[in-house]
Parts: C-alpha cells; structure tokens; sequence
C-alpha cells in the first residue's frame, strides 16, 4: 500500500491534468482545479521540507565536525536568526495591522541590507569568471569553436550600443549594424536552436511523464526504474 | 570632477590593455586577478559617469510600448513578477519604468508573484517610482488603483488555476485584505476580465510558463521583460506572435525608458554593461590574437 496509494494518485492526477487540457469540463475542470489546490499545498510544505532538510543536513555536519562544518554552522544561524525576525515582523504586522515587509520592520531590513547584496554578489561574481574564462579559453581551435566566436563577437556587440553609434557617427552606415545582425542570430539561429531543444525536451518529457502515469517509472517512490 | 576622472580612468585601462596583449603573445598571459580588476574597472568607473548612452529602441520593445500605450484608462493589467535581488539590476529599472507609466495612465495593476521575492521587488519598484513627482501627482492609490496579491507556491499550478479564478489563488492581498473587499478586483474573476499580462522574469516559473498556460490556454495578451540571459529561450515564443513583446536584460530596460521617455537606472546602467562587454571582447581579442601568433611561432 506504501507505494500503490502514490501511484495511484500519481496515474489519476496525470490523466486529469492531460484530460482537462482538451475537456476543460465536469468532471475533468473540477478535478484540475483540486489538483491544481493541492499542487500548492503540497508546495507550501516542500518549502519548509527542503528547510527542514537544510538544517538537519548542516546541523549533522557541525556534530561530526566534517569538512566545512564552520560554513554549516554560519547556515543554521542564519536561518534562525532570519526565523526569529520573520516571524517576529509577521507578529508586529498582525499585531498592528500593518505588512509585514513594511520599512522599518526587521525583515525589511534583512531583505534589503543583507539578503539582497549577497545574492546580487554571488550574482555579479559571474562577470569576473566569464571574462576570465574568455581571455584564457576562449580560443578559435576549430570551425564550431570559431562560429561560437563570431556569433558571441556579434551578440555582445550588438545587444549593447557599443560600435554601432561610432559607425554611424563615422557615416559607415546609417542603421544600427550590429544590432541589426544580433537581432537576425536571435531571431533565426537562437529561434531555431531553441525550438529543437524544446521539441527534443518535450517529447522526453511526454514519455516519461507517460511512464510515471502508467506506473512504469517507479523511480519517484523510491522504486526501480 | 568625478566624471572626468573616471573618463580618465576607463581610458588609461583601456590603453593599458596593451601591455597585457603583449605579455600574452609573450607567452605571459596575465593572472586571473588582474582580469578581475579590469572587469571591477569596467563595470564601476562608468557609475561615476554622467553620460547616457545612444539607445536605439528595437522593434520588439517598440511592440511593448506601442501595446501599453493603446490600453485605455482603467485597463486591468496583470503584473507577474518572478525573480529575486540577484536579476534586479536588469529587471528593476523595467519594473520601475512600468509602475510610473501605469500609474501615470491610469491603468489598474495587480500584482503577483511565483517567486517568493518577486511581490517584494514590486514593492520597491513602486516605492522607487512614486519618488517621481509626475507620478506622485497621478496619486496612485494602493486597493484601488492597484494591489499586490503576494506570492503564491505552486509554480505554474499556480497559472492554471487563477485560469478559473484568482481569487482560489490569491484569497487575499499581502496586507491580508480579503479579495472581495479590495475595489480593484470588483469584477475580476479569471484572465478572461484581464486586459494585459507584464511578466517580469529571470527563470521558471516565469515568461515560458505565463505563455504556455495564460497566453495558450486562457488567452491572455502577454508582454514581458527578462534578464539577458533568459531572453533567448523566449525568442521562439516572440516569434510566433504568442508574445507582443519583449524587453531583454538591461539595453531592454534602456530601451523601454527611452521609449517611455522615463529615464532611469537602466539608461544610467547601461554605460556600465557598455564597458564590460568592450573589456571581454578585448580580452577574447587578445586571447586569440596571443593564440594566433604562438601557433604561427610553433609552425615555423
């Protein structure tokens, strides 16, 4: 019973979602819509689960005093003290009738001062390793390497108004040049690459989206594939 | 003063490349660090600059606006906003350029997020746009002029089912308002009495999945704006008219203020993005060049 009642959901939440698609009617669009009610609940806890997880993993971490274990520690005080004002933000917020991320409560404050900067940073640090990377690897070896060159040469030079206004400036042209050749690898190149990836992506999916409702892929409860 | 030094200084650091381009060919290359501090050069001198950048407005921001600016006063527009503080620099001054053009409209906006962040950087984007004082004098007023619903989990179930009615979603706004009682949703039950959907996204849920469920299945009038990195995974969505528009990464936000005429930090940025795609491309430049020359050096 431990795996055939999951299964069992799983097989008619598929078959209800793909059915509604095409029959958004009783009882099809009823159906979607309580699936579609527990998708978010089931969200909800997947959060403080992944939370819950976080702690336990860093929390065993610290106690064994594995390798990184200070780091471990640094993410469970973090995420009590960003607990303790959250909730204690939410308190006020109820309290005084007011919301809870209004300036001036300590979330606020959090979100703006420590939790944005860091992201931002971890972020921004991609500009360094892009260009690092591209001075040291990023070498014409062969014709894909070379295409890749060119169309990247392009596209950088094109999405910004880098060269275009100098040539125009110059009277070389009288359009954005660059920008007009980005725009075609965007529009030609990139579209058609994309919709090959999302073709190939979607029919992976189909199938096994198809194996998971017929109990096929059991890989998802803990079963064999 | 500051702006002449820091000309001064982009210039000096781009003439210095030189001595890295010999040390290359040299067979020196320069240390990872040193490149790090071109590209801290690049990307910061330019912030001290007063100088707004040449943009030109591309045809698919140009669709935005033109969409934006046909809605009539009192339009229900849909404002999703997916992402978080790491894709703000890109996706805050379009947020901010939009909350001032739509409130200075008249438009009526409600606001959702798939990201837990995203209601949070509409609110900052609102309170940025509200320092203008054209703005301020349209006198946006919040529940009745527009609302924020909060996030909600669930990804595009979320989508899905706000396809029946948002109100199953979104029972009530992020000041814990009940739906019913807030004005600007009087008469709003599903995407059908939604006039305009603006996504503002930098992965999923976000642009890819507002298409698949609300633009293919609800039929709803989708524009969006996205990080630089994203947007090229939604040019096959723009392409086949699915999307009316759509503002990529930050030349997208300099455009859609130029096109706006609303200025900001986008047209201010973009100086910035300028340089440090010129030092990369210099850098790639040079990488090859040393390439070039060393396997010419070998071959003789």
């Amino acid at each position: 019973m431990k795996r055939e009642i999951p299964l069992l959901i799983t097989s008619i939440a598929g078959i209800v979602f793909a059915v509604s698609f095409f029959i958004p009617h009783w009882p099809f669009g009823d159906a979607e819509n309580i699936f579609g009610d527990w998708m978010s609940v089931v969200s909800a806890f997947a959060i403080w689960l992944g939370m819950f997880n976080l702690a336990e993993v860093s929390l065993r971490k610290v106690i064994r005093k594995s390798e990184g274990w200070n780091y471990a520690l640094i993410v469970i005080g973090s995420m009590l003290l960003m607990l303790v004002i959250g909730f204690s933000s939410v308190y006020h917020a109820i309290n005084t009738d007011t919301p809870h991320m209004d300036p001036g409560t300590g979330l606020k404050w959090m979100y703006d001062y420590v939790f944005s900067p860091l992201s931002a940073t971890m972020f921004a640090m991609l500009a360094f390793f892009v260009a690092s990377a591209s001075y040291r690897a990023f070498r014409a070896r062969s014709l894909e390497a070379t295409l890749l060159l060119v169309t990247a040469f392009f596209v950088m030079v094109g999405r910004v108004p880098l060269l275009d206004p100098i040539l125009v400036w110059a009277g070389i042209t009288d359009f954005a040049f660059f920008s007009a050749v980005a725009d075609w690898i965007m529009t030609y190149p990139n579209a058609a690459g994309q919709r090959a990836i999302m073709i190939g992506i979607a029919l992976g999916i189909t199938s096994s989206s198809l194996r998971i409702i017929l109990g096929i892929e059991r890989s998802h409860i803990g079963g064999d594939a | 003063m500051a702006h002449n030094l820091a000309l001064i200084g982009l210039v000096l650091t781009g003439l210095s490349l030189i001595y890295v381009l010999y040390r290359t060919i040299a067979g020196n290359p320069v240390d990872r660090r040193v490149v790090f501090i071109y590209v801290a050069l690049a990307a910061g001198l330019p912030l001290f600059m007063d100088l707004l950048p040449p943009v030109t407005v591309t045809p698919d921001v140009q669709a935005l606006v033109d969409v934006l600016e046909e809605l009539p006063p009192h339009s229900k527009v849909l404002a999703a906003f997916d992402y978080d503080p790491p894709s703000a620099p890109e996706l805050q001054p379009m947020a901010v350029a939009f909350f001032k053009f739509a409130f200075k409209k008249k438009l009526d906006v409600i606001i959702v997020g798939l990201w837990p962040q995203g209601p949070q950087q509409a609110n900052d984007a609102i309170a940025t746009a509200l320092l203008d004082s054209s703005v301020m004098a349209a006198g946006p007023i919040y529940g009745e002029d527009y609302v924020n619903l909060g996030f909600q989990s669930g990804n595009e179930f979320v989508i899905q089912r706000m396809g029946s009615g948002f109100k199953a979603m979104f029972p009530r706004d992020e000041r814990q308002t009940p739906y019913d009682s807030i004005p600007v949703l009087q008469n709003i039950v599903n995407f059908s009495n939604i006039d305009f959907v603006m996504n503002f996204s930098s992965g999923k849920p976000g642009t890819i999945e507002w298409v698949q469920i609300a633009v293919d299945r609800f039929g709803a009038r989708l524009g969006a704006g996205n990080t630089a990195v994203q947007a090229p995974q939604v040019y096959p969505y723009l392409r086949a008219k699915q999307m009316v528009g759509l503002l990529g990464g930050m030349s997208g936000a300099a455009e859609f203020e130029k096109a706006l005429s609303m200025p900001g930090n986008g047209s201010i940025m973009l100086l910035s993005q300028i340089s440090t795609h010129a030092i990369v491309i210099l850098f790639i430049i040079i990488g090859n060049t040393a390439y070039f020359r060393t396997r010419k050096r070998k071959n003789d």
